[in-house]
């Protein structure tokens, strides 16, 4: 079982969550070129080592968040929310649930 | 030939041959050889699977060239060659697929004869499962593309499902309930392996390198062009680099300065314990998640879709276990009993409209053969000798002009996803 480090939930079960890919800025959307805009569509870094990724907890809050994963051993090391990417907050995923509501409340 | 190495004097298997080393146990030929790696070469393929040892068959065979390496990290088919579950078929969605996998096919049932190695092919009928309207419908148009093009391929019903798979539970009280499927005669199931050491030892025979254990840790561009591979073993000068390296291909198109829109995820497969011949045709559910054929020692395999999010890891998972052998006995409830002897994963490099990338890069002389998802082994011949003329020729052949990387930059995408998704 691989455990996700929910920011609003704690560490639960993968089969929660749905994945979202990697996560990364959206060009503003009334000056992107075309060629621009597809490349955001398609182009993937598909690193094999640590990424940003988000992540949709369907089956818990249902809320979206982002967390670092490393893609070759599948453990993560950080969750945070959305627009957070510039100051990650360290949490591995058998900290405490407590730990990971108090940021959010 | 080498006869260092043992290889045998002609190179060439034979029922005289075989009945000599058999009552003899000497002078075994062996099928390929090893060699110290070169300071150049020609080309460089970077990948030993089936789509890096056809490439190279094929400059070989059909271009003359054969000053050829071919390199990789691990062994021969050590990757999503030797890991997938061997489907054959050509029933795609759009025509510009149903051409180039049925070339494919085309060759693969010549390939016996054309290596001189058994590949044991068997063509035993393939059926795609519908248990709604929606996909009940797309087989319905899968089937008219399919004949445009010349491929056997028709929708049944569930009495003639019963007929060709008795084992099947087409009755309407299941809770997917079987509505017809689409039956596709040519096609049928492969020895994976053989098929790898196959092209590997013709390949070898006509003067191409294989070097094993020797990874890519660079690629030399100047001036936007190859001009050499630097390895574990030493650095190769060459003018022609060919991706082959399916889950790991953006890592070596980061080498190169090349950006995909790839992403590698884990697909996972498991075989159960022999049992006597009972099931003829593969047996496709895209609504179950699950294929399964029986192989020639008995074995029952299965494959589903691709784990849930991307990586790089082989591990197996109970969850697949779980919905695995749950979806497998909704369709065929008698074979409880069954026990499962291994499962296992390999690395799916998929692109977003479920079809390949091959050709040229904005690097000359570097190019791909990747984005083969869960679909590529049924495509190794088909793109070896579409890339091997490519590389020759340096003009893209028109079986796979639909599938350059450029397509991405123009939005032209071949959405195969109603054919490809789970549907091997």
């Amino acid at each position: 079982m691989i455990l996700v480090p929910c920011p609003y939930c704690g560490p639960r079960n993968a089969s929660e969550f749905r994945w979202g890919g990697e996560a990364r800025p959206r060009p503003p959307v009334g000056t992107v070129t075309p060629e621009a805009w597809r490349a955001y569509l398609y182009l993937r870094r598909n690193v094999a080592g640590w990424t940003v990724e988000s992540w949709y907890h369907r089956a818990g809050c249902r809320r979206f968040f982002c967390a670092e994963r490393h893609t070759v051993t599948n453990e993560f090391r950080a969750a945070y929310l959305p627009g957070a990417a510039d100051r990650p907050r360290e949490q591995n995923a058998g900290e405490s649930l407590a730990a990971g509501r108090e940021e959010v409340v | 030939m080498n006869p260092a190495n043992g290889f045998d004097r002609n190179g060439r298997y034979s029922a005289v041959s075989l009945l000599r080393h058999g009552l003899t146990h000497e002078d075994w030929p062996r099928a390929w050889r090893t060699h110290e790696v070169a300071s150049t070469y020609d080309v460089v393929v970077i990948g030993a699977g089936v789509h890096g040892l056809a490439t190279a068959y094929y400059l070989a065979k059909n271009q003359g060239i054969t000053n050829v390496a071919v390199l990789d990290k691990g062994y021969v088919g050590g990757g999503a060659s030797g890991r997938n579950t061997a489907i054959l078929r050509s029933n795609y969605l759009t025509p510009e697929g149903v051409r180039f996998y049925d070339r494919s096919l085309a060759l693969y049932a010549g390939l016996a004869a054309d290596l001189n190695f058994n590949v044991m092919f068997a063509q035993r009928g393939h059926l795609t499962l519908a248990h709604n309207d929606g996909s009940l419908r797309t087989m319905r148009w899968r089937a008219e593309v399919n004949k445009l093009e010349g491929v056997q391929s028709e929708v049944i019903g569930p009495s003639e499902v019963k007929r060709l798979v008795p084992f099947l539970d087409v009755s309407p009280r299941t809770r997917y309930p079987i509505l017809g499927a689409l039956y596709h005669p040519p096609g049928g199931i492969i020895r994976h392996d053989a098929v790898n050491w196959g092209y590997a030892r013709g390949a070898d025979a006509r003067g191409v390198h294989i070097h094993q254990n020797t990874e890519v840790t660079g690629i030399d561009v100047e001036r936007g062009r190859v001009t050499g591979v630097r390895t574990s073993r030493g650095r190769i000068a060459t003018g022609a680099v060919v991706n082959c390296t399916a889950g790991w291909a953006t890592l070596v198109c980061d080498m190169a300065g090349v950006a995909l829109p790839i992403v590698t995820h884990p697909l996972q497969a498991a075989v159960t314990e022999p049992v006597k011949s009972f099931l003829g045709a593969v047996v496709v559910s895209g609504s179950l998640h699950v294929y399964m054929s029986q192989t020639d020692r008995g074995e029952l395999v299965f494959g589903a879709s691709v784990d849930p999010f991307a990586s790089y890891s082989t591990r197996g998972s109970l969850e697949f276990t779980e919905e695995l052998a749950g979806h497998v006995l909704q369709l065929m409830p008698s074979i409880g009993k069954l026990r499962l002897l291994r499962q296992w994963a390999g690395l799916c490099d998929l692109t977003p409209d479920y079809s390949p990338i091959m050709g040229v890069t904005p690097v000359e002389g570097f190019y791909v053969d990747v984005g083969w998802g869960t679909y590529g082994f049924k495509a190794g011949p088909a793109s070896g000798e579409s890339i091997a003329e490519l590389v020759a020729t340096q003009r893209t052949p028109d079986l796979i002009r639909a599938f350059d990387l450029a397509r991405f930059v123009d939005g032209r995408l071949v959405g195969e996803k109603g054919a490809a998704a789970v549907g091997h």
